[in-house]
């Protein structure tokens, strides 16, 4: 009995620094954060020390009604696009180099180097990449696209940036999925796809009705994964443009999450939260349709397998 | 690997006429648009990084083809980069946070991991839930409480504030755990018997026999805080003075819009560390995610 005790004892001291940190850190943000998206509370209540006044769900008719916050919901929304492209071409390249061929190995870690590349840096490079006289407008003029007179600064243009943000959010995430991938690709016998080429498949007739069908938990799994950190695009957004520009074309909703808690001269953290609270639920749903998209799915892929 | 390699492609052959062949090079040719695609930023950003500025008819990063292929080459802009933007001192706070997160890391998952795998005891179930949550949790905001709680303890804009957040992770008890489970139950108990105490059985035996989880969540951990930008941005946002490399970045290229050289040199400094560690440990980041917690 007093043994355990000890053991109980020693159990909780080893788990402390976990139990105080993850409590401090990441529970308790959630929790009350959830509260302080019900209440009003800005800098200047912090800087008298007063506490979060409750006020009911005025924060959540103030950024409905907010166009800014539309306009965020709508370009996260539009982000998600980078999704299903993301999601093919890593499996693609994972099918590439899933072969045992000579250089593979270089090839999987030269398509890793962008996953282990700080956004920051992404974006020095990326700017000079999409500057008006930058590198992508020399190859377009050079491969006869583009005239030089109708050069753009692709990051400047408000048609233009958003979709430049996310070409770079895909070249910094298809080494990562491919490697998730690859781990799924392995788990397929070579006799499937032997017998398919035997058969006189081409190598785009067995991806799309071997490989993808096979790959289907992995892929729905990783589509999950990039689709909610797609509606949670933040931190590529503010390397290039931290002010949403232009025109608001790259204001995202977490976005408008930041600028109202760290943006200007007011900081409003109840509206803050209230935005970030309406973007988890969005989230969530997202999640669970992709998981019911699974379940409902999971009987047809035994029988397949 | 490459002999195993040769031998499949060996027995591969006699089967493969004409049409493989071409499928082969086809493959590669694709394989190398994507390298390309992959890396041509850093190359002409390594390109930049080393192009003599002072040549008398002038250098533009956009004169293209030659900004690809410097005709005169120095190493004059990393020095520039620390005498001018004062680089040392960015590089200095991206040692320390970075050790400090790793050292941190390592301690609290080593230690969390003891009891939620090898100890008996009310609550082991509830915590271990608990931490599996945190996968889920909608953590998105959880920066504007957390500065609010910083500010409170008086750590914002201080080393601390920027480290204690991030150390202790689901990801590392998993790993931890993982690795502590394929330790042998009679193992413990025999040091049980002899009467080694808890911590002497964590440091002596759990410990030393999880020396590659260790490593692998300890360079992990390295390239993630080394390349962080977003929550060292915002716990640092009131002192510039203490802000990681990766944070600085920005404001060198702000700053020297005007001298791109200097912020390519800086931009390769801030890579190389990195890259170096990639290159040496590339097996590990090649398991993937769930290769490390398998």
């Amino acid at each position: 009995m007093n043994k355990s005790r000890g053991i109980t004892l020693i159990a909780y001291g080893f788990l402390l620094p976990t139990l105080v940190l993850m409590g401090i850190f990441t529970f308790y943000p959630v929790i009350y954060g959830a509260y302080l998206a019900f209440t009003e509370y800005t800098s200047a209540y912090l800087g008298s020390g007063r506490a979060p006044t409750w006020v009911g769900l005025a924060n959540f008719q103030k950024i409905f009604s907010d166009e800014l916050f539309i306009i965020g919901i709508i370009n996260s929304v539009k982000y998600l696009l980078v999704v299903p492209g993301l999601q093919l071409a890593s499996l693609g390249v994972a099918v590439l180099v899933s072969r045992a061929l000579p250089l593979m190995t270089f090839f999987r870690a030269a398509f890793y180097v962008p996953v282990i590349t700080s956004m920051s840096l992404a974006a020095v490079m990326w700017d000079w990449v999409y500057n008006r006289d930058g590198l992508l407008n020399w190859v377009l003029e050079g491969l006869g696209l583009l005239q030089k007179s109708n050069a753009i600064s692709w990051l400047g243009n408000e048609n233009t940036a958003l979709w430049a943000i996310m070409l770079v959010t895909f070249w910094r995430g298809f080494g990562y999925y491919m490697v998730l991938y690859l781990g799924g690709l392995q788990a397929i016998p070579s006799e499937l796809e032997e017998a398919a080429r035997l058969d006189g498949a081409t190598p785009w007739q067995v991806f799309w009705k071997i490989t993808v069908p096979i790959m289907r938990p992995t892929i729905l799994l990783c589509s999950l994964l990039s689709t909610v950190s797609a509606l949670r695009v933040l931190e590529d957004i503010l390397v290039f443009r931290p002010d949403g520009g232009p025109l608001n074309s790259t204001y995202t909703a977490l976005m408008y999450v930041y600028q109202k808690a760290l943006g200007g001269s007011r900081f409003d953290y109840g509206v803050a939260s209230a935005a970030g609270l309406v973007v988890a639920v969005i989230g969530f749903g997202l999640s669970y349709l992709n998981f019911r998209l699974t379940r409902e799915d999971a009987p047809r892929r035994t029988v397949k397998a | 690997m490459s002999a195993a390699t040769a031998q499949v492609s060996r027995t591969a052959k006699p089967r493969a006429p004409m049409g493989k062949l071409i499928a082969k090079i086809s493959s590669y040719v694709m394989l190398l648009i994507i390298a390309v695609f992959a890396l041509f930023p850093f190359i002409w950003t390594l390109a930049i990084s080393i192009t003599d500025k002072t040549v008398k008819s002038g250098v533009s990063i956009y004169d293209f083809p030659a900004s690809l292929l410097p005709k005169a080459v120095t190493l004059q802009n990393f020095l520039e980069v620390f005498t001018v933007f004062n680089l040392g001192k960015y590089l200095t706070n991206s040692v320390i946070i970075s050790s400090a997160t790793v050292v941190g890391t390592l301690l609290v998952s080593a230690l969390a991991a003891y009891p939620l795998s090898k100890l008996e005891f009310p609550g082991r179930n509830l915590i271990f839930a608990s931490i599996l949550a945190t996968l889920v949790l909608p953590t998105e905001t959880s920066f504007i409480v957390n500065i609010l709680t910083l500010n409170g303890l008086g750590l914002l804009g201080t080393y601390q504030g920027v480290v204690l957040p991030v150390i202790a992770t689901a990801f590392g008890i998993f790993v931890m755990r993982q690795a502590y489970l394929s330790v042998p139950d009679a193992l413990l108990e025999a040091a049980r018997m002899d009467g080694a105490t808890e911590l002497q059985i964590l440091f002596k035996i759990m410990i030393p026999l999880s020396i590659p989880s260790l490593t692998a969540l300890g360079i992990f951990t390295l390239v993630n805080t080394w390349n962080a930008y977003f929550w060292p941005s915002v716990a640092l946002l009131t002192n510039e003075n203490l802000q990681p490399l990766a944070v600085a970045m920005l404001k060198l290229k702000g700053q020297f819009n005007y001298d791109p050289f200097n912020v390519a040199a800086g931009a390769m400094i801030l890579m190389l560390p990195v890259l170096l560690v990639f290159i040496l440990t590339q097996r590990l980041f090649m398991r993937g995610l769930e290769g490390a917690v398998k």
